[in-house]
């Protein structure tokens, strides 16, 4: 079928090819990435010294909320589904995704939510104030009235996320080649398989939420009010309910893209593949058991306390598993350091530091000191930032060769490797310190002691920051002058019905199902 | 623009397990869409379980265990029978939700009673603006393995307290400490928040305490 991409704008309006749809969440993801880079670059730069400087701490407040929801919502969700609706049909042998106009749909309708979003910083008011987590009364007694367009821009999101996760399910389930068994698909698929399962098991909890806010709000409905019968702990409970899943969907498909690269670079196959894909249904199946680690200090009896406790500290055993089969991918491996790996390997380092972070915080009688501190600011970041988006910015190295037919400029890329890494630690390690001498977050001013972490913290992130417009830069100079390359198998080590196709990738792949064996 | 949808579903041919037997578009034995009303109907429910069930879910748990420390509607005396043997310290605390103007306070702020003893007690209240406002006190107790031995025969919290611009009222409260409460529990605190609902038209909010 010779049906070549359409010309123009419609190309990307109308599209329902699974590669197009991919670039679109990308550079979507890549945009809401950068506008949410920069409000983090407001936060810092507020913090830089003591006092307020720059901004007025209304302002502050909402900077500290847009960048959490950005963050999240805008930059790394959207950029995992692209790469899953880049790489799932290439890596299961399908044509495209089993449902390609939703597919479109999935996307078209996330550059409206965020407009809707990002335009209440523009109106009086101003922005969403209450937190990313927007805890009851915070986000409905006390909200700005933009209170309704954050609500409804969640709720389009949330659409958004669902329509992709029934699309990669479906996919997933109905369009494998023949011969691919569930126990034979990539771990990238897997991780991503069980993430669209919690997906569409908690965005409709959130959107449940939100919509029980929006009635609290405008229709005297009292789900979180204790006035009228209502409590506000509720609003925690259903919020982590969704939340606690919420950060496994983002992590997840990091494990899988992970889980491509080492094996990649260490020419070996990835070690306990089984055990791979039960640990990451484990902590899926645990992410639900958990929620209430978050709200130890809301008054809860011991021993509810004692079981969020143990079953959160349970997941460190799967995590482990991964973490040890990572390790041992790499043993006695051939190991080679291209800009990828790199990532990876500090994906790994750097992961581990956070769920280490993260089991002292799973600590009741030790969170009471932790909680709402920057210990915990420290924490969410080594897992999301050197988590999510390191694994991110590996699977763009990793796989932009294969789709464009050009190699990046390797040493320029490991110069934005090294600048990212210690930007990312220069900016968050010493926040462990500020947070364990006491210093709480999403504050817009800080006691002196503080000073000196929070300056050097400050230049970590400027750091880290001008790192990404360096990422930036590499990504389209390597789209438009990079060095061309036609061997399928990119990398020599790469192994994966993806590696089959061409160099650069034809605009419509398998159109019959290759034989898996 | 349908060249992908099209061509996969030959595709599907092939798929494991799965018999495609027609090839019309919108065959119902198009595995595709099967899995696609199963995961549409499992994030319907998945909403209406938070909406519907969680927070019915939430206070009936709470009630059971006590949880969040909320007190149960009107007590009906069953027996009798005070054990003198034992003396419970309990302790009363009014505090003003946000920006709530009245004087709210504990006519007497500790009483000791024995498990089984009726005991009156009175809180105050004084509308200090110049308008006419409605008031609720929504209950609190700590420790919360006492709420569920904490019984109310009456309270001024099953409803809500209208006063007028600058009249004030003494609220009663009558308590029952159950004969049943753990012997490692010896004080009691019961805290009422006053909250201002001159806004709010909700009448079945009085039930709910």
């Amino acid at each position: 079928m010779a049906h070549g991409p359409a010309k123009g704008i419609g190309r990307w309006l109308f599209t329902t090819n699974h590669k197009d749809i991919g670039t679109l969440y990308l550079w979507f993801s890549f945009a809401m990435f950068l506008l949410g880079g920069s409000f983090a670059m407001i936060i810092r730069a507020e913090l830089f010294e003591p006092g307020m400087q720059i901004i007025r701490p209304e302002f502050f407040n909402q900077m500290t909320t847009m960048h959490g929801l950005v963050m999240v919502f805008g930059a790394i969700m959207p950029a995992f589904v692209g790469l899953a609706n880049w790489m799932i049909p290439m890596m299961i042998g399908a044509p495209d995704m089993a449902l390609p106009r939703m597919n479109n749909l999935s996307f078209w309708i996330l550059p409206f939510a965020f407009a809707l979003m990002a335009s209440t910083l523009f109106m009086e008011g101003g922005a969403p104030n209450f937190g990313w987590t927007f805890y009851a009364p915070l986000s409905t007694t006390y909200a700005p009235p933009t209170v309704n367009y954050f609500i409804f821009a969640v709720h389009i999101m949330g659409a958004s996320s669902i329509m992709g996760s029934i699309n990669i399910i479906a996919t997933v389930l109905n369009m494998r080649a023949p011969g691919m068994t569930l126990m034979k698909m990539p771990m990238f698929v897997w991780t991503w398989l069980i993430t669209a399962f919690l997906l569409i098991a908690v965005m409709p909890v959130l959107a449940g939420a939100v919509t029980m806010m929006l009635m609290d709000i405008n229709f005297g409905t009292s789900f979180f009010d204790a006035a009228g019968g209502g409590d506000p702990v509720l609003f925690q409970h259903v919020f982590w309910f969704f939340g606690h899943p919420e950060v496994y969907i983002i992590i997840l498909p990091a494990f899988g893209v992970i889980s491509h690269i080492i094996p990649t670079f260490s020419r070996k196959p990835l070690f306990g593949y089984s055990s791979m894909v039960y640990a990451t249904a484990s902590i899926a199946f645990l992410s639900f058991i958990v929620w209430a680690h978050h709200m130890f200090l809301v008054g809860m009896p011991i021993g509810g306390e004692l079981y969020f406790m143990y079953a959160t500290m349970l997941i460190a055993i799967p995590t482990a598993a991964k973490v040890f089969n990572w390790i041992s991918t790499m043993f006695r491996g051939s190991m080679t350091f291209e800009t990828p790996m790199l990532f990876a390997i500090a994906f790994v380092i750097l992961f581990t530091i956070g769920g280490f972070t993260g089991v002292m915080v799973a600590i009741a009688p030790a969170d009471v000191q932790y909680h709402d501190s920057y210990f915990v600011v420290a924490h969410f970041h080594y897992v999301m930032v050197a988590g999510a988006v390191f694994s991110g910015t590996a699977a763009v190295y990793y796989w932009l060769p294969k789709w464009c037919g050009r190699m990046y400029d390797e040493s320029m890329a490991k110069m934005q490797f090294w600048i990212s890494f210690v930007g990312f630690n220069v900016t968050f390690f010493p926040q462990h310190f500020l947070g364990l001498a006491g210093m709480p977050r999403r504050y817009a001013d800080y006691a002196l002691q503080f000073s000196d972490w929070n300056m050097v913290s400050s230049i970590g992130a400027f750091t880290y920051g001008a790192s990404q417009l360096l990422f930036l830069f590499i990504v389209i100079r390597t789209i438009r002058s990079g060095t061309p390359v036609s061997e399928p198998k990119v990398w020599e080590g790469a192994e994966g019905l993806e590696w089959t196709l061409p160099t650069p990738v034809p605009y419509h792949t398998f159109s019959t199902p290759p034989e898996v064996k | 623009m349908d060249t992908s949808y099209s061509s996969a579903l030959p595709h599907l041919q092939h798929a494991s397990g799965s018999e495609v037997t027609g090839k019309g578009k919108n065959m119902p034995t198009n595995p595709v869409r099967k899995t696609l009303v199963k995961l549409v109907v499992g994030a319907a429910g998945m909403f209406l379980f938070a909406l519907f069930v969680m927070p019915p879910l939430y206070d009936v748990f709470c009630d059971i265990t006590g949880i969040g420390g909320k007190t149960g509607g009107a007590y009906q005396v069953s027996e009798a029978g005070v054990d003198t043997s034992r003396t419970v310290k309990v302790q009363f605390i009014a505090t003003n939700n946000g920006a709530m103007p009245w004087e709210f306070t504990p006519k007497v702020y500790e009483v000791t009673v024995h498990p089984g003893e009726p005991t009156e007690v009175a809180f105050y209240a004084k509308n200090r603006t110049s308008r006419a406002m409605v008031a609720q006190a929504i209950p609190n107790v700590t420790p919360f393995g006492a709420a569920e031995y904490f019984h109310k025969t009456e309270c001024f919290c099953f409803n809500q307290q209208p006063l007028d611009a600058g009249s004030d009222a003494d609220l009663p409260l009558v308590f029952i400490v159950d004969r049943d409460l753990p012997t490692a529990i010896n004080t009691i605190t019961l805290s009422y928040t006053l909250f201002d609902v001159t806004d709010r038209i909700d009448e079945s909010v009085a039930q709910l305490n």
